[in-house]
């Protein structure tokens, strides 16, 4: 036997997030609600585009960033699809896997078998966290590069004109629409945050998922209540818009500082929350 | 150096009013095959749980080969596996998909045994398979074979025969059997007396969230040895005769008994024979295990039952 057949030292082989982050993704892959919240990330965009194209009045959307450019260029529409994802689909896809990650290991009675093995119970739930924000980035990037690529070919990848009224070219246009979709993912990853934490404490998926869609909507009604104005810097549905400062000449990078503590500010307790909840709860199901 | 295998002192797990555990002690050697009797909802599968630190203790500690799950946490299980309840594993992958899964999260080599495991419980030309699609005696073999891929010194087991049919139950025994022998120490939670008699060496009757009776199964049940059926080509004469020997002989349906030791026991065969009666059986009776599982498992007055009604 030669030497690289001999066994590693057991301390140099101890699994860890890694090995569950990778199955976790493979868990994801092999499930039919995976493709439910991605196939609807693709099908949004392509109806929009549709029925913008189908009208031949030449309206559109109203009352929404970019809508008045959707049939000059390609580029107007991820962005107008942005603005429309936030009010209830982009939180209901991302609590679709985030509310059920945990939960359904719960209801599947698969807990006690993954908590048996060699890996820690916080290798576990930070593999899941891990997995929940992977889906949630690639179902926006799906979201985005849907209405771009066919929003494109229907109507040229031509300048955009930005929210200052100043014209920019293809490709500034392209980058500015990534930097923004990054600037996006913030508040949809503090929703994905709530999600694992009300999948962790409920144990119920459906309960979950619904949960996590209602903090959502709760907070766009807060932010339509004007006599409560004064919270809405503070709201999630507010962070929402922050990517738009993005598309200003010069960028206004104030909004996304902003959400980028107001979102941790969710995240973050929800996921410690939620830890503290993974790693002392009795493990009694199945 | 190993420390024992299992070593738990005084766990205590309530669930409200509930004792669901109360101050259990279990002390399980390498080598042992040891059996945890008891009837359902005595406690088996919530001592389990602490065992392998799924849920955890109000009261007490469990240690597995010196080491406590609730504070070491996954390493607490090096060399430990097994499952409480019935296994469950991940209806949309393959038998081999879910093994893969659960090999990566132990590490150390277990992805090299996994051919070996599915040959061990004779489910290889099923593993591509989803195991939404198996039996539950399939997926019963696909938990121990989840089992051994963690190459363990310690096997937990918690009614692995239970909802299988008669041969799955002889075919499961046997491979506890061939595990056994290999030098596995095994914790088997059972409430089939059959089972434990079979298989086990050592046995802790539970009842109600307490330990009845904690010990080597052979001297639970020769403790109980000394009564004797007897049937004679005369039995009222024969009865006669050997209440002089023992004093108190009883005429039961088809015959006699009476308690005696051995040497007795033979006395009253040569008093017999010498009054020329023929002796047609002289059965020693020892209870069986299920005997004594309802003597200790049964209040013989009605009392714990009405408690409850009340409640």
């Amino acid at each position: 036997m030669s030497a690289a057949t001999l066994p590693l030292p057991r301390a140099a082989r101890r699994p860890g997030v890694g090995a569950v982050y990778r199955w976790e993704l493979r868990k994801l892959h092999a499930q039919k609600r995976t493709y439910i919240g991605l196939a609807a990330a693709v099908a949004i965009p392509l109806i929009f585009i549709l029925a913008l194209a189908v009208d031949n009045s030449g309206g559109g959307p109203e009352e929404l960033p970019f809508s008045a450019f959707v049939r000059e260029t390609g580029f107007a529409i991820p962005l107008v699809c942005l603005a429309f994802g936030a009010f209830w689909l982009l939180p209901l896809l991302t609590a679709l896997v985030a509310g059920d990650i945990v939960a359904n290991e719960d209801q599947n009675g698969t807990l006690k078998t993954i908590l048996t093995r060699s890996v820690e119970r916080w290798h576990v739930f930070a593999g899941k966290v891990l997995a929940a924000l992977t889906y949630t980035a690639v179902l926006l990037a799906i979201y985005v590069s849907v209405g771009l690529v066919v929003g494109g070919l229907v109507w040229g990848f031509d300048p955009l004109t930005t929210l200052s009224g100043t014209r920019i070219d293809a490709g500034r246009a392209l980058f500015l629409t990534a930097l923004g979709t990054l600037a996006y993912l913030l508040p949809l990853s503090a929703i994905a945050a709530i999600g694992l934490l009300l999948s962790t404490v409920t144990c119920n998926s459906a309960a979950a998922v619904v949960g996590t869609l209602m903090v959502s909507i709760f907070m766009q009604i807060i932010a339509a209540i004007s006599a409560l104005d004064a919270l809405d810097p503070y709201l999630l549905s507010t962070q929402f818009n922050a990517w738009q400062g993005i598309l200003r000449e010069p960028i206004d990078w104030d909004p996304i500082v902003r959400s980028a503590w107001v979102c941790g500010g969710y995240a973050l307790p929800s996921l410690a929350w939620a830890l503290t909840a993974f790693l002392r709860r009795d493990v009694t199901g199945g | 150096m190993m420390g024992t295998p299992i070593e738990a002192r005084g766990l205590v797990k309530r669930y409200g009013e509930i004792t669901a555990v109360d101050h259990v002690d279990l002390t399980v050697q390498a080598g042992d095959v040891y059996g945890y009797l008891g009837p359902n909802g005595a406690g088996k599968t919530t001592s389990l749980r602490m065992l392998l630190g799924l849920i955890r203790p109000d009261d007490g500690s469990a240690r597995l080969f010196g080491r406590d799950p609730l504070l070491e946490g996954a390493r607490a299980l090096d060399g430990v596996a097994g499952f409480v309840e019935a296994p469950r594993f991940y209806p949309y992958l393959s038998g081999r998909s879910n093994l893969e899964l659960v090999a990566d999260l132990d590490g150390d080599g277990a992805r090299g045994r996994i051919d070996e495991a599915l040959d061990t419980v004779d489910l290889a030309d099923r593993a591509k398979d989803k195991v939404g699609g198996y039996s539950h005696g399939m997926r019963q073999r696909l938990g121990i074979a989840g089992a051994l891929l963690r190459a363990p010194r310690l096997l937990l087991l918690d009614e692995p025969t239970t909802g299988l049919d008669p041969a799955g139950m002889r075919d499961m025994r046997l491979l506890i059997r061939r595990l056994a022998d290999q030098g596995m120490t095994v914790l088997l939670s059972s409430h089939l007396m059959a089972e434990v008699e079979e298989l086990c060496d050592r046995v802790a009757i539970v009842g109600n969230g307490r330990v009845l009776y904690e010990g080597a199964l052979g001297e639970l049940i020769a403790g109980t040895a000394g009564r004797y059926e007897l049937r004679t080509t005369d039995d009222a004469e024969a009865a006669e005769i050997a209440a002089r020997v023992v004093g108190d002989v009883e005429q039961t349906s088809d015959g006699l008994a009476f308690s005696a030791d051995e040497s007795t026991a033979a006395e009253i065969t040569l008093a017999l024979g010498a009054a020329g009666i023929g002796i047609t059986a002289l059965v020693p009776r020892t209870a069986t295990l299920e005997e004594l599982f309802f003597r200790m498992t049964e209040p013989s007055n009605g009392r714990p039952q009405l408690e409850r009604a009340v409640v």
